[in-house]
């Protein structure tokens, strides 16, 4: 088997969820290519030649690639797909958006969100918001999948120094072009790959409640900030907070829900944390059917007391 | 122009589906039915967009068993202008979906395509970004904001980190994210009229298109379970719970 993993990144420094993915290829096979693809990223290419089990770095770069433009990215993957089995990205707004378009070029199926590699052919998957765990097998010839980043842990960035070799660009498509973008700088870690993550729902009220109750929490326990769909809906929370079946699946040592009632799509992106606490004032809320610790109360009082206490 | 919106028929969103005790799938016999819920904020968006004059008609296309023109009678209650149904019982992956889809724009050539961005029986957020390579067009996956210029349309996506503002040469395929609109109620006269609407069936063979899945189901389990929680009377209890009992502070 040969595996290739797409590289994540903002080509100045290379995504965590890349180390995810590469952990899942090794699951696969014990060498692993990656291929970065940007404009001037030649350093995240150096750095993800340190990951362990990495044994080749293609890197490619031109303004076409600069903002993963899936009808540039997914040609450049095209050059190099003949030569492997497994095609491998994160299963992240970029890999998501991506891969499926890689497999069909191939005519090849593609298995979406492996939470589990079982053989060369055999994934296991979640369906209907997790629900529910398919184990599924391809049989194609070459295997494009997007991981579910929980669940493989992030290889270390070690003393390996794979060769970076330097592939050449196609050229732009033409079909597309990037405009702009907003992405939102903070000091607090990303909600992806965060160890605790406080999150707010609906009963927040507003978007200054949620700076003002919920904030203070995030920075005494050096968290990220999530929300549930109805808040992010409500204006309350931006969009890439959102936790759920179509927001991010997170799976952080301690999960913090406050004022989230926990419908069956919010639980989807949340209850493979290791911890979760519920506070709520609503003691038939589903969230206390998840919770290790439920905490029935005014979250108005509850949150503030326990950040200042902790 | 046209619009096209394929529209799938799945599992109400608000069931909690359980699986079969031999572990060959998930029950859904008796189980409520509904258009999957990113298709009709797709067929909201598409019908907008004809309210407005951009767009000159909507086309809605599902794929699947019989009963799939339930789903589209409702697509067209909501307003589309006519239906097409692919008409097969064979199981239907995403990759034979969009070979079905690609057929149709073939014959339909829509300048816009816009679909959910996953269905939440599969979850596979595929469907949109394979047709859009099988029909050789650009793609903009995950919209909360869609704007029709001249040749061009203008998405916004929600990504990772926040927004993106991209810009695609039409024919497009656009796939739908939650706050790209809020989809109308639908009333009972357009339920009426829906039923008046026009609706062609297709089988894949009359669209030369082999479905045969490439993916097999080997059983399907249920999650692992957590174990019970507790209640804790105070935030001194919960602290005192996450310190010394869980670790995790």
């Amino acid at each position: 088997m040969s595996v290739l993993v797409i590289a994540e990144h903002d080509n100045v420094s290379l995504k965590v969820a890349t180390l995810n993915t590469i952990a899942a290829a090794l699951a696969l096979s014990g060498a692993v290519d990656v291929l970065v693809a940007g404009d001037a990223c030649q350093g995240v290419a150096a750095e993800v030649a340190k990951a362990v089990g990495v044994s080749k770095v293609f890197v490619t770069e031109s303004p076409a690639l600069a903002n993963a433009l899936a009808e540039n990215v997914s040609s450049q993957v095209l050059e190099l797909a003949k030569n492997y089995t497994h095609i491998l990205f994160a299963s992240t707004a970029q890999g998501k958006n991506v891969a499926p378009r890689v497999a069909a070029l191939l005519d090849v199926a593609q298995i979406s969100d492996v939470t589990r590699v079982i053989d060369g052919q055999t994934f296991e998957r979640p369906i209907y918001a997790g629900n529910a765990i398919a184990t599924v097998q391809s049989s194609d010839a070459l295997m494009v999948l997007t991981i579910r980043t929980t669940a493989f842990d992030a290889v270390a960035l070690g003393s390996n120094a794979a060769p970076v070799q330097t592939m050449q660009a196609v050229t732009d498509s033409g079909l597309s072009q990037f405009l702009s973008k907003a992405i939102a700088k903070s000091d607090r870690p990303e909600l992806a790959g965060a160890k605790i993550i406080v999150s707010g729902g609906r009963a927040l009220g507003s978007a200054e409640k949620f700076t003002e109750i919920m904030m203070p929490l995030a920075d005494k326990l050096g968290a990220a900030m999530g929300a549930s769909r109805a808040a992010v809906d409500a204006g309350y929370a931006p969009n890439d907070w959102q936790v759920g079946q179509t927001g991010k699946i997170v799976a952080p040592d301690l999960y913090v829900a406050c004022g989230i009632s926990g419908a069956i799509q919010h639980l989807a992106g949340m209850k493979d944390s290791k911890v979760i606490v519920a506070i709520n004032k609503d003691s038939e809320a589903p969230i206390f059917s998840v919770a290790d610790f439920g905490l029935e109360a005014d979250l108005f009082q509850a949150v503030p007391e326990l950040t200042q206490k902790l | 122009m046209k619009i096209l919106v394929p529209v799938k028929r799945v599992v109400d969103y608000n069931v909690k589906v359980r699986v079969k005790s031999d572990q060959s799938g998930v029950d859904i016999a008796n189980v409520k039915m509904s258009m999957n819920p990113f298709d009709e904020i797709a067929i909201e968006e598409a019908v907008r967009l004809r309210e407005a004059g951009v767009a000159s008609e909507v086309i809605a296309v599902s794929c699947g068993v019989t009963q799939c023109t339930e789903t589209l009678r409702t697509a067209m209650a909501i307003g589309a202008d006519r239906a097409i149904l692919i008409e097969t019982s064979e199981e239907l992956q995403p990759l034979a979906v969009a070979k079905l889809l690609n057929a149709i724009v073939d014959k339909e050539k829509p300048s816009l395509i816009i679909l959910g961005k996953q269905a939440i029986d599969d979850d596979c957020n595929q469907t949109g970004q394979m047709l859009a390579a099988l029909a050789r067009l650009p793609q903009a996956t995950f919209a909360s904001k869609l704007e029709v210029l001249d040749n061009e349309v203008h998405v916004t996506r929600e990504i990772d980190g926040g927004l993106e503002v991209v810009s695609l040469r039409m024919p497009a395929v656009v796939t739908t994210d939650l706050r790209l609109n809020e989809p109308r109620f639908i009333t009972l006269p357009n339920i009426v009229k829906a039923k008046k609407k026009q609706l062609e069936t297709f089988k894949p063979e009359d669209l030369g298109v082999d479905v045969t899945p490439r993916i097999k189901t080997l059983k399907v389990c249920e999650p692992a379970e957590r174990g019970a929680g507790v209640r804790v009377v105070d935030v001194d209890q919960l602290i005192d719970k996450l310190k010394n009992v869980a670790k995790v502070i």
